[in-house]
């Protein structure tokens, strides 16, 4: 359908700040972190060279910003944010009450290392303390799925049977600051895939006045909260129809799940973000050896696809999960639900924590993974 | 819990529509004093209107029109702001 089409040499932040200026969302409330800053430094420029008519809320924190920005998209604006690590975690609390109040608020998140000690590069950490927000959270593996996904966020936030935050990660630096060729799609095929903003009862609509925010005791708690999981469960049927429709534009299909040579693998490799890009060449490599090995890439973290895990790897003997993120005292997050998701098949599941604060996984370490020789702090300095 | 409505059935984000029959009645709780005004002094600049926490100021046709003790809580907010200094606390009799 898109017959005109132009690779440009873009970062992922100025991928996703394309996206954002061919949405052209009504207000974009915002603070700036390392490593988004990017994101919106070239997203206002957009808006100050009148290519968009978004309004920009400056604000004083990220908490503020999270706040703003639940406001608005209740209002009726179409409504996104941009954050990192520590400013991610300072939206958490409000991020809560936006997936409660059901603000279909879409943000991209460059996706950062979480303090002490302080450090500005990628991994997983932040995503993992929004996980149980209520928030849907997609991770992109490149520049070009991170634009791609953020084209689609507003069609899985705004679809009323979601009504969720999106949350759009891209690894911190990784893909933020690297440029790499990306495929744009023309500005009026990316309007009219996202269409108007829509949502059931926007506060401003004066003609049908409401509460929004209420308070909830015992009684009704639960039941209010459930409404998250239930719109959750929805929303993997959703992920799946606006990619089916995103491919029909592009040419490109973004799975909540993407199998690479699973089909008779032995020993799969599940992992998110940047990593499976590495991943990919370490299979082709292995599978050129002839091992017969495989690659599950999630892209949607939450609604974590379950079903679709259980089939793809329960025929697998090993499966190694990769988690971009710890959890002192506990098992990796990923590693734990694969785990779960796994109970009762042939396959034996490892779980792996690698690359924090943005140390690289080598392919030579992946390869140590695959093979089951690869401890489980992957790449960590250990004396013993 | 009986009576109680399942999930499926409560509107989304537990947003809540307006219900007359449940006009809620917050001058029960009201301090003790209620506001009393000199009309003779009152600019209608509506300023209570704009303040009183409660809607408890009412205006007809664009006009004050007195208080509704329905609502009214005895903030002395109204008398506060009131720049002609019309509005006065006065003991609330019941």
């Amino acid at each position: 359908m898109a017959s005109v089409r132009t690779a440009r040499l873009l970062t992922g932040s100025e991928a996703v700040a394309n996206a954002m200026r061919q949405i052209d969302p009504d207000v974009v409330p915002i603070y700036p972190i390392t490593p988004q800053t990017p994101i919106i430094e070239r997203f206002t420029r957009f808006v100050a060279d009148g290519e968009t008519s978004t309004e920009i809320v400056n604000v004083e924190s990220e908490h503020s910003a999270m706040s703003a920005a639940v406001g608005s998209a209740l209002a009726g604006a179409r409504t996104m944010t941009a954050t990192s690590s520590q400013g991610l975690a300072l939206m958490v609390e409000v991020i809560y009450i936006a997936a409660g109040m059901r603000a279909p608020i879409v943000m991209a998140v460059g996706n950062r290392a979480l303090s002490a000690p302080i450090n500005i590069h990628g991994d997983h950490s932040d995503g993992y303390l929004a996980r149980d927000s209520g928030a849907i959270q997609l991770f992109a593996e490149n520049a070009q799925e991170a634009y791609d996904l953020m084209v689609m966020a507003p069609r899985i936030a705004e679809h009323p049977d979601v009504l969720l935050p999106v949350l759009v990660g891209q690894d911190g630096f990784t893909i933020t600051h690297s440029a790499e060729p990306v495929e744009l799609l023309p500005d009026e095929a990316v309007r009219a895939f996202v269409g108007e903003y829509r949502i059931p009862a926007p506060l401003l609509d004066l003609s049908a006045p409401r509460s929004q925010g209420m308070f909830a005791m015992p009684d009704y708690y639960f039941e209010l909260r459930h409404q998250i999981a239930a719109a959750m469960e929805r929303a993997r049927e959703v992920i799946e129809e606006v990619a089916a429709e995103y491919e029909e534009l592009s040419g490109r299909r973004l799975s909540a799940l993407e199998e690479y040579r699973l089909e008779d693998a032995e020993r799969a490799l599940v992992c998110m973000g940047s990593t499976a890009g590495t991943v990919k060449d370490v299979v082709d490599e292995l599978r050129a050896e002839g091992e017969r090995v495989g690659l599950l890439e999630v892209r949607s973290f939450r609604p974590l696809p379950i079903e679709r895990i259980r089939a793809a790897c329960s025929g697998c003997s090993e499966v190694a999960v990769l988690d971009r993120a710890d959890t002192p005292g506990g098992v990796g997050a990923l590693h734990a639900e694969c785990a779960a998701i796994l109970c009762g098949s042939r396959a034996r599941v490892r779980g792996h924590v690698y690359g924090l604060g943005g140390r690289d996984l080598s392919p030579a370490e992946i390869r140590a993974v695959f093979a089951g020789a690869a401890p489980r702090y992957v790449g960590l300095r250990s004396a013993s | 819990m009986a009576g109680l409505r399942p999930w499926e059935e409560l509107p989304i984000g537990g947003a809540v529509e307006p219900d007359p029959a449940l006009r809620p009645r917050t001058g029960g709780w009201r301090t003790g004093l209620r506001p009393q005004v000199d009309l003779d002094g009152c600019v209608n600049c509506l300023l209570c209107w704009v303040y009183c926490p409660d809607s408890a100021i009412r205006v007809v046709d664009g006009a004050f029109a007195g208080f509704d003790l329905d609502l009214c809580k005895g903030c002395e907010i109204c008398a506060a702001v009131c720049p002609a200094e019309t509005i006065a606390m006065v003991a609330d009799d019941g």
